[in-house]
């Protein structure tokens, strides 16, 4: 698979790098991607300082009806890594994501998104929020009655963007996931991985500065799951954005984190780098990430840090 | 404290539909779809029943007037009838099925296969994108399709009332005539409007309202018919009431 080059120009429309470098002022051009071998990369995107920007969840509790799901959650995610919450299923990891764009807010404690409390955004404040934000859903969640063409436009035709722009976004959105044939196909017509990668493809095209990425690989063969994990790699490091991904997948973890957060009944089991995170004491960390039957180890021991 | 809670509900509810009828940039370019989904996809449905309700009533009233009223009365009663209360309520109910329950089942679906909140993410208020078009529609649809089945009703009836009644044109019509006033047509239209409302409306909040996958979207759909004929009957009611 070949992808074309990337850059952004001041105007911050991503454009193909090979047709339009003439067009950029003060962007980079990432090197292209070689093959599915590895992914080499430029420099990351340029930004100017400015405010904090992270995403931190402040000792989160959230119930539903008598079932807690998250209880006393704290993790802080950096700004250009990509950071994975690894969990049983059922864990509360989306429920967890799902808190960062104020779709469900907290009973207690609170998320802040680039220093700015989620739950008390005015619903002006929230759509802000929103527009920085990418959301890859579990399913992908596209719009049934619509194309893949105008699924990707809907949130697009929201900024006020002109039609050539909408279309050259999705076009270039569809060719990084590598569909460029599929605009005036339905859902209905898309297997599950390019259903996915539409879903992606959508995110992308918003230019979000953070990308939330819902079990990506779930359901998926290990061939489509890999092009989605390379997919999430290069976006990360061609587009420079944020992601956070909620998996259970240990091989997808690996390749696309830069740091693995567990979530055992409700809180941050252990947090910390691939390799902290290999090299964990904690029996119960180190049985997920085997993969190793529940029984076999035991259910105690205190929170080891990484 | 709960009536605390009820009014707080309430007046967060109207808040929120305020600001969802506000935002006219999202939910015009929608509504020209949903009249003609919910409005002339109805029209046969519609039709149909005005059709036998006409019938029926030209049959019934011959039925009860002979030997006691004159029989010009037929139209008297046709028109009446239908013009108030089976034309509105007949097309009401039967759009509460076939309308609530497209309305519940399509946004219970998108409920529970997370579309709705991937609309919230691209920046769209779900009751501004998928409810404010539906109830509008409802309100300026259901009138139109209910005045429709009524001029039907009204024909249907007529032509019964000649052709097996033993009635002529002339004495239909001064039948119709006799009590006729404008009230008879508005009062309707209101009611159908008001029925239009309330139908799509609960289609609506019932799919936003839908949890756990197909059961849930059953659950709710049937819900949705269910409050949308109760709800019918009970403005039908409250017109009388105020109006009458």
């Amino acid at each position: 698979m070949r992808f074309g080059r990337w850059c952004f120009c001041e105007a911050g429309e991503a454009v193909r790098a090979d047709k339009a470098v003439s067009g950029c002022v003060g962007g980079w051009v990432g090197s292209s991607i070689g093959s599915s071998v590895g992914v080499s990369v430029g420099p990351p995107v340029r930004r100017s300082a400015g405010p904090l920007r992270m995403i931190q969840f402040q000792n989160v509790h959230k119930s539903f009806g008598p079932k807690t799901v998250l209880d006393g959650f704290s993790l802080s995610i950096p700004d250009r890594e990509t950071t994975v919450v690894i969990g049983y299923s059922g864990s509360g990891k989306s429920v967890a994501l799902k808190h960062i764009v104020g779709l469900i807010l907290p009973d207690s404690g609170q998320v802040e998104v680039d220093g700015q409390a989620v739950d008390r955004l005015d619903p002006d404040g929230l759509k802000d929020l929103r527009r920085k934000v990418g959301y890859v859903f579990q399913f992908a969640a596209l719009f049934d009655s619509m194309t893949v063409a105008e699924n990707i436009a809907l949130g697009l035709a929201r900024r006020g963007l002109s039609e050539g722009k909408i279309d050259r976004r999705i076009s270039d959105s569809l060719a990084l996931v590598d569909l460029p044939d599929t605009q005036t196909r339905y859902p209905a017509e898309l297997s599950g991985g390019m259903r996915k990668r539409v879903g992606i493809a959508r995110a992308i095209a918003l230019q979000p500065r953070y990308i939330l990425y819902d079990e990506p690989t779930s359901g998926l063969d290990p061939v489509t799951s890999a092009v989605i994990d390379e997919l999430m790699v290069r976006t990360r490091k061609e587009l420079g954005v944020t992601g956070v991904v909620v998996t259970h997948d240990m091989r997808s973890a690996y390749t696309v984190g830069d740091r693995i957060a567990m979530l055992y009944q409700g809180k941050v089991r252990q947090e910390g780098t691939i390799a902290e995170i290999q090299a964990t004491g904690d029996p119960i960390v180190r049985q997920f990430i085997e993969g190793r039957p529940r029984e076999a180890a035991p259910d105690s021991g205190a929170t080891v840090g990484a | 404290m709960a009536v605390d809670r009820a009014i707080s509900r309430v007046g967060s509810g109207a808040i929120e539909s305020g600001r969802a009828l506000a935002d006219v940039r999202t939910w015009f370019p929608l509504l020209a779809a949903q009249l003609r989904r919910l409005g002339v996809d109805s029209v046969p449905i519609a039709l149909f029943i005005a059709v036998f309700t006409g019938i029926v009533l030209s049959l019934l009233s011959k039925y009860i007037f002979t030997g006691a009223v004159p029989l010009y009365f037929v139209g008297a009663l046709v028109g009446k009838t239908i013009m108030m209360e089976l034309g509105p309520v007949l097309t009401g109910l039967a759009l509460a099925g076939r309308v609530g329950a497209n309305i519940a089942a399509e946004i219970g679906t998108m409920r529970v296969t997370e579309q709705v909140d991937a609309l919230e993410t691209l920046a769209y208020n779900p009751r501004s994108y998928l409810v404010v078009p539906r109830v509008l529609a409802g309100g300026i649809m259901f009138p139109v399709v209910t005045a429709l089945a009524v001029a039907v009703g009204v024909t249907a009836g007529w032509l019964t009332a000649i052709n097996l009644l033993d009635l002529s044109t002339l004495e239909f019509v001064k039948g119709l005539r006799l009590f006729y006033r404008w009230k008879d047509i508005w009062f309707g239209l209101v009611k159908a409007a008001s029925f239009g409302i309330a139908v799509t409306l609960a289609g609506s909040l019932m799919g936003l309202s839908t949890r756990g996958g197909a059961e849930g979207v059953g659950r709710n759909t049937t819900r949705a018919v269910v409050l949308g004929c109760e709800a019918i009957l009970v403005l039908d009611a409250f017109w009388a009431l105020v109006l009458l």
